[in-house]
């Protein structure tokens, strides 16, 4: 059980393909990518570009690829409780309370007294102390999200995914979400993998910015930010880096950007 | 009203109690809105008993409401009426129990399999589409003119609308959510227990609902034909004796219990499913 310890999650030459009727779609054309034990990696792309794809497969959700993911010496071949993943859409079941959430969240190595205690424990990770008993319904956009952080983190997984967790949030809900996922990320010191097309939240957050070109999705930049957080985002190095970001998805046109601020 | 709830929810730092008493203050009705039902059923009435007064409509036809009310007085004061709506609630119970019992449990096995499904595919889509009246003379001849009969036209009556609804609820539960338990490493009977019958429940109730009120339906249809207790028998009777009043008492009596039934249903319903949103706006 070397969990804390962390463990480098390597992938390798990864294709996928979708079959399809009218057709084979590549959805990720050679993706090698070496995420280190407690790293932050924020990848930004467009929507369809494979960046969902990439996610469901490193998680296990997805069968039928090239190429290699690596857990540690582990080749991933399925789902596993070492992955945990935030859905942009909570995916809170919605017969269960917050608490019930978390709790089935809880694998079967707990004991009813440890399953208790993790849950009190990530319920108020999460800031949700006083909500136990709510159904998700009776929750905002924001708390739900956080709900289920709060469920995939009991587990205590190795690498956690987060896919697009604050797109369906109002702006301000975002930022505040983006704090607090910082905040759990410093706590827990949890490998953590964003994807996101915000490229503001991916700066915000990422140790390192992993940019990704459109179908077939291949990794086209790869940019790490050695800015000092809480970070600011009106500071001169992270517009300078907002800017490279930018060009790689506007090549030319956007040449006005250079003036705004 | 939900959206009113959550906003009020994320807006204030709230604790649980906060959140019961939002849920509940929706719930408490105001009495204009609990009047707008009377409306029609009083006017209508009104204007019966008045052209029943008049004379416009002959009494050994239709007789006025009051009339009716004086024989339903007399009939539950004797214990005539209780006798036979009883006779047939027993009946509907033991019937439902058949059929409601069999269409969950092959719900159930359909649900968890394809094969299972694909092997009575034929036999299902033959014998869904026979109305039950149908069945009524051949069950007659089979088991004779006594109970068995009957119970045996209640349990296939309510047997289909409980089966379809079973297997409609498990298979339309959300991927998304099985997803997750995959993701969680759940084993199998964690995700039927936790996921596929939860999600399936709303499905199943409605199953019931529908089930229950064919199977009181059926249970009149059995008892007009050949019975000697129960409200179709007395209805049947009351018809041969010339007895309007009767008579009417018999069908109203029919559709107030059906209302009662169903009323009983979704109250439990609301209580067990506590969670669906869906429930709570009606």
């Amino acid at each position: 059980m070397a969990s804390q310890a962390g463990q480098a999650l390597n992938i390798e030459h990864l294709n996928k393909e979708y079959k399809l009727e009218s057709g084979a779609v590549k959805a990720l054309g050679d993706v090698t990518l070496n995420v280190q034990p407690g790293e932050f990696l924020s990848i930004v792309g467009g929507s369809g570009c494979g960046k969902s794809t990439l996610l469901r497969l490193i998680v296990g959700l997805e069968s039928e690829f090239e190429g290699c993911i690596l857990l540690g010496n582990t080749p991933i071949t399925g789902t596993g409780v070492d992955r945990g993943i935030v859905f942009q859409e909570a995916r809170l079941l919605p017969w269960f309370t917050v608490e019930q959430n978390i709790a089935f969240g809880c694998g079967t190595q707990f004991s009813y007294q440890e399953r208790k205690r993790t849950v009190e424990e990530h319920i108020d990770l999460v800031g949700l102390a006083g909500f136990k008993r709510a159904y998700p319904h009776q929750l905002s956009g924001g708390m739900q999200q956080r709900v289920s952080i709060a469920r995939a983190l009991v587990n205590r997984p190795k690498v956690l995914l987060l896919d697009e967790p604050f797109g369906a949030l109002d702006a301000l809900t975002r930022i505040n979400m983006q704090q607090e996922v910082l905040r759990i990320w410093e706590a827990e010191k949890t490998t953590m993998i964003l994807v996101t097309h915000d490229i503001d939240e991916a700066i915000y957050l990422g140790d390192r910015v992993v940019v990704m070109s459109d179908r077939p999705g291949t990794i086209k930049r790869d940019l790490t930010v050695n800015l000092p957080r809480p970070r600011n985002r009106s500071d001169y190095d992270f517009v300078q880096i907002r800017k490279q970001i930018y060009a790689e998805f506007f090549a030319h046109e956007e040449r006005a950007t250079d003036y705004a601020i | 009203m939900e959206a009113i709830i959550s906003k009020t929810v994320c807006v204030q730092p709230i604790n649980e109690k906060s959140i019961r008493l939002s849920s509940l203050s929706f719930k408490t009705l105001n009495p204009a809105r609990l009047m707008l039902p009377l409306v029609l059923p009083v006017l209508l009435l009104l204007a019966w008993e008045f052209l029943s007064n008049r004379g416009l409509i002959r009494s050994s036809i239709l007789p006025a409401p009051s009339t009716i009310w004086q024989t339903a007085l007399d009939m539950l004061k004797s214990g005539e009426l209780i006798n036979h709506l009883w006779t047939s609630i027993l009946r509907v119970l033991q019937g439902f129990a058949v059929g409601g019992t069999l269409g969950l449990a092959l719900g159930f096995l359909i649900g968890l399999s394809e094969k299972v499904e694909r092997s009575l595919l034929l036999v299902t889509g033959l014998l869904r589409p026979i109305p039950i009246i149908a069945w009524v003379p051949v069950l007659i001849l089979w088991m004779g003119i006594d109970e068995a009969s009957k119970i045996t036209v209640i349990a296939i009556g309510s047997f289909w609308p409980v089966l379809l609804n079973v297997i409609h609820g498990i298979r339309t539960t959300d991927r998304k959510f099985i997803e997750v338990a995959r993701v969680l490493e759940k084993g199998r009977i964690s995700l039927w227990w936790n996921v596929i019958l939860p999600s399936a429940l709303p499905s199943i109730f409605t199953g019931i609902r529908i089930g229950i009120g064919i199977a009181w339906m059926s249970v009149i249809a059995a008892e007009l034909i050949a019975a000697s207790a129960g409200v179709g028998y007395l209805i049947m009777y009351a018809r041969e004796l010339s007895q309007p009043d009767v008579m009417l008492v018999g069908v109203v009596s029919i559709g107030v219990t059906g209302l009662l039934i169903d009323v009983i249903i979704k109250r439990l319903e609301g209580r067990l499913l506590k969670w669906n949103v869906n429930l709570q706006t009606r």
